[in-house]
């Protein structure tokens, strides 16, 4: 096999994996890829009311209670403007408090109860999740002592 | 005081980098051997004068000295030893300081350990580590002093964050960092050769064992995290396909790929211009990662603090070292001559198929990174997770295992496929067995993670049965066969370990995300729970005093059968100086299976949120990420693979017995 001939036959089949991997990307973006809503989108936007997101805002005060059942927890994400009813059994994450930023996983039910399924909380205390910064800033109500630290 | 003195060297440094990245690469251009020779005294004094600087910090935080600014904000007078030593890299400046130190400290291993490289060579390689040190130094001076001076001190510190305050993650940045910044001497050989115009093999042997020690600190370093991220912080998982993860995977990727073709180049001349494309991919991979974990730019659920404005800083660096290297690349690389022929089936070939796939799996771990990044430039905010990843990741794993069987079993050229795949019978063989065995075991179970588990028996048994064949193993006599065992280079040893290390740990992987019970629930005193064949009984709370928290410590009592397995004391801790809370898992492992348990909030009506895991083959991630690192290290113990290897191969043995830069990993 001459070098032209190898050179080809690696180009040809590098080019046949980037394809493969790139229509795979397609393909996963298209089903895979959870779209970040605020509490307002879900009103606004039919693509957040359907589908699997990503809930983020702040814990809303004394919103959070205990269900009967003692492991599923309610409570509001509010971008200060509008808030959701959010549904999540199971542990929250050791930061989880009200009045602090969080980002929740899952679905909107026919209720219009975001059940999530996942519930995270940032490492630091002092960290507002960026998607929450912005969520606030949209709605008008990022105030700047919110930022510093 | 110590705090001048640090801040002094780290001016005295910033000033030898300069002299050391202008003069040794000038002097290699014009010829002027006193130039060249100054490259190997500046290259240690540069690396003495950071380990002063790193010194000085540590003795702050040691002595707890709050006037200096980054120690108050991390550290706290009642911190265990530990974690005031941990907390030195446990923040931005100090992780910094890190990254200089071991960037230096690869430096002034070339000058030392490369005794017998062209000088040009060793000029220009220094000359350019020198460049990136320059960039690095300039940083950490100019926008994130570490020796900044508080007036007046502060009586005591802000704690460090108490997630970081645990002995899995002390070392978790050392070990990445070393990793991180070790592909920098890749970067640097492989800019150098293209200045000089020429590489062969005798670069790729100076440059393997470089690759190699950077991946097995990598390797160690992503696997300390993840075992931290699986017992820290209480979810039972270990790998979120998080940004700061995804991070230090690409170059681990990257990385593996280098690895292989620097064999190519070393055995058979060819391939060189993809090689040193994939070491400047590599280390630019670094420094992105760098970036995206220093600038804030992407939000993940590991990000603590960050800063805008460094970001920036470290956008122009990355741009002048990726865009410079990229630019000579163009203009260099095709003056490099390729070697030695092969057909696409033999060793070369399935070493190309290895790069392609893993080449194109980092693509695919960076789009889903940045890619979202971008989408936001248009308004769209998406977050890429797990099932992107297990659509579009995972499919390009499954001929990459495939085909690590196969690949060291074909011999360099032109192999016959056919030939390579009939002395891979007991392999195929084993494989099938194993998935009958986990068929039956698990109830036919989601048939892929079945077939996952066929793919790791695979791999496993066909790295012995290559090893058992250059063993000649069950073919002669026990005693030849170890006889030859010995005899067979390390790096065979290695290369085996290493494949079924990974093995290992797609199985482990397989395990747990595939039979993974959960059980949440509310629990009170006395009650007992079952999760997959084991009853836990809690016993309640107590309170426990540490030396900087209060926790509340649970009691739960394992059994199955009626007989006692483990006494487990899961843990709610509250930080007292940052008066935050983590959870403290109770893990026990039996070697085949972890039984997690987590003690959550109180419901207020006696009762405890508790949350039991039922992990099987878990331990066996670590486990193989912990095989494929000694796998990494006897290779890299290869009397072949050291630097001076050609001329002081009888010396260097006789001086270190497992071989000269083991150390230095």
């Amino acid at each position: 096999m001459t070098r032209k001939r190898r050179r080809l036959y690696m180009v040809l089949a590098g080019m046949a994996t980037l394809g493969v991997a790139a229509a795979l990307i397609l393909t996963a973006f298209q089903d895979n890829i959870v779209l970040f809503c605020s509490p307002s989108d879900i009103q606004s936007k039919a693509s957040c009311a359907k589908r699997d997101i990503r809930l983020g805002g702040l814990v809303e005060e004394e919103s959070v209670t205990r269900d009967a059942d003692g492991i599923t927890i309610s409570f509001r994400v509010t971008d200060l403007s509008n808030s959701v009813p959010v549904t999540y059994k199971g542990i929250l994450p050791d930061l989880f408090r009200e009045g602090q930023g969080v980002v929740t996983e899952g679905t909107v039910n026919a209720q219009g109860i975001f059940v999530a399924r996942e519930v995270l909380a940032k490492h630091d205390e002092t960290y507002m999740p960026k998607e929450v910064a912005d969520a606030l800033k949209q709605s008008g109500q990022w105030r700047d002592e919110t930022e510093a630290q | 005081m110590s705090a001048e003195i640090g801040q002094f060297a780290l001016i005295l440094a910033l000033l030898v980098s300069m002299v050391q990245s202008s003069l040794p690469m000038i002097g290699a251009a014009k010829g002027n051997s006193t130039w060249i020779a100054l490259s190997r005294p500046s290259a240690i004094l540069l690396f003495a004068l950071i380990v002063l600087a790193f010194a000085a910090l540590t003795q702050a935080f040691v002595t707890s000295d709050f006037s200096v600014a980054t120690v108050f904000r991390n550290s706290h007078s009642a911190k265990p030893m530990l974690y005031k030593i941990s907390g030195v890299w446990g923040n931005h400046e100090g992780s910094m300081l890190l990254w200089v130190l071991i960037l230096t400290g690869f430096g002034a291993a070339v000058a030392g350990f490369g005794k017998n490289l062209p000088p040009t060579l060793q000029a220009r390689v220094l000359s350019v580590q020198a460049m990136i040190t320059l960039g690095f130094l300039a940083f950490l001076i100019f926008t994130s002093n570490p020796f900044e001076r508080m007036f007046p001190a502060p009586l005591d510190g802000r704690d460090l964050n108490p997630l970081l305050q645990d002995p899995g993650l002390a070392f978790h940045p050392p070990m990445l960092y070393a990793g991180y910044v070790g592909f920098s001497i890749a970067f640097s050989f492989a800019v150098a050769a293209l200045i000089e115009g020429k590489v062969d093999a005798a670069w790729a042997r100076w440059v393997r064992p470089w690759t190699l020690a950077a991946w097995i600190t990598l390797t160690a370093g992503i696997a300390l995290g993840s075992w931290w991220a699986y017992y820290e912080l209480g979810w039972g998982g270990w790998w979120f396909w998080d940004p700061v993860e995804n991070v230090s995977f690409m170059p681990w990727l990257m990385g593996t790929a280098l690895l292989h073709s620097a064999i190519v180049v070393e055995k058979r001349d060819s391939l060189k211009v993809w090689t040193i494309l994939l070491a400047i991919l590599t280390f630019s991979l670094s420094l992105i990662g760098t970036f995206i974990v220093r600038s804030g730019l992407l939000t993940s659920v590991h990000a603590f603090a960050t800063d805008p404005e460094r970001g920036l800083f470290i956008l122009v660096l990355l741009a002048i070292a990726i865009g410079g290297s990229l630019l000579l690349f163009a203009l260099r690389a095709p003056a490099l001559t390729s070697g030695g022929l092969f057909s696409p089936i033999s060793r070369e070939g399935g070493l190309v198929l290895n790069n392609l796939l893993l080449t194109v799996a980092t693509f695919v771990v960076f789009v889903g990174t940045l890619g979202p990044l971008l989408l936001e430039a248009t308004g769209t905010k998406i977050s890429v997770g797990t099932p992107y990843y297990n659509a579009v990741f995972v499919p390009l794993m499954v001929p990459l295992v495939a085909v690590m069987a196969v690949g060291p079993m074909m011999p360099w050229k032109r192999a016959e496929l056919g030939a390579v795949l009939s002395r891979l019978k007991f392999a195929g063989f084993m494989t099938v067995v194993a998935v009958l065995v986990t068929a039956y075991l698990q109830d036919g179970g989601p048939v892929l993670a079945i077939a996952a588990i066929g793919f790791a028996a695979w791999l496993f048994v066909g790295a012995l049965v290559e090893w058992a064949e250059r063993v000649k193993l069950f073919r002669l006599p026990l005693a030849d066969s170890l006889n030859r065992a010995i005899k067979l280079p390390r790096a065979a040893h290695g290369m085996t370990l290493a494949h079924a290390g990974m093995a290992v740990a797609i199985a482990g992987m397989t395990g747990s995300a595939a039979w993974k019970t959960e059980d949440i629930r509310i629990t009170r005193p006395g009650e007992t729970i079952e999760v997959a064949g084991y009853s836990y009984l809690f016993e309640g709370l107590k309170p426990v005093e540490g030396p900087n928290y209060r926790a509340e410590e649970g009691t739960f009592i394992i059994t199955k059968d009626g007989e006692f397995i483990a006494k487990l004391t899961p843990q709610r801790r509250l930080y007292n100086v940052q008066n935050m809370p983590t959870t403290e898992a109770g893990i026990h492992t039996t070697g085949l299976e972890d039984l997690y348990v987590v003690v959550g909030d109180p419901d207020g009506r006696g009762g405890w949120t508790t949350r039991i895991y039922h992990e099987p083959l878990v331990p066996w991630i670590w486990a193989g990420c912990l095989i494929m690192v000694l796998g990494g290290t006897v290779s890299l113990s290869d009397r072949r693979l050291r630097v001076g290897a050609p001329v002081r191969s009888k010396r260097w043995q006789a001086k270190s017995g497992t071989g000269g830069l083991g150390a230095q990993a």
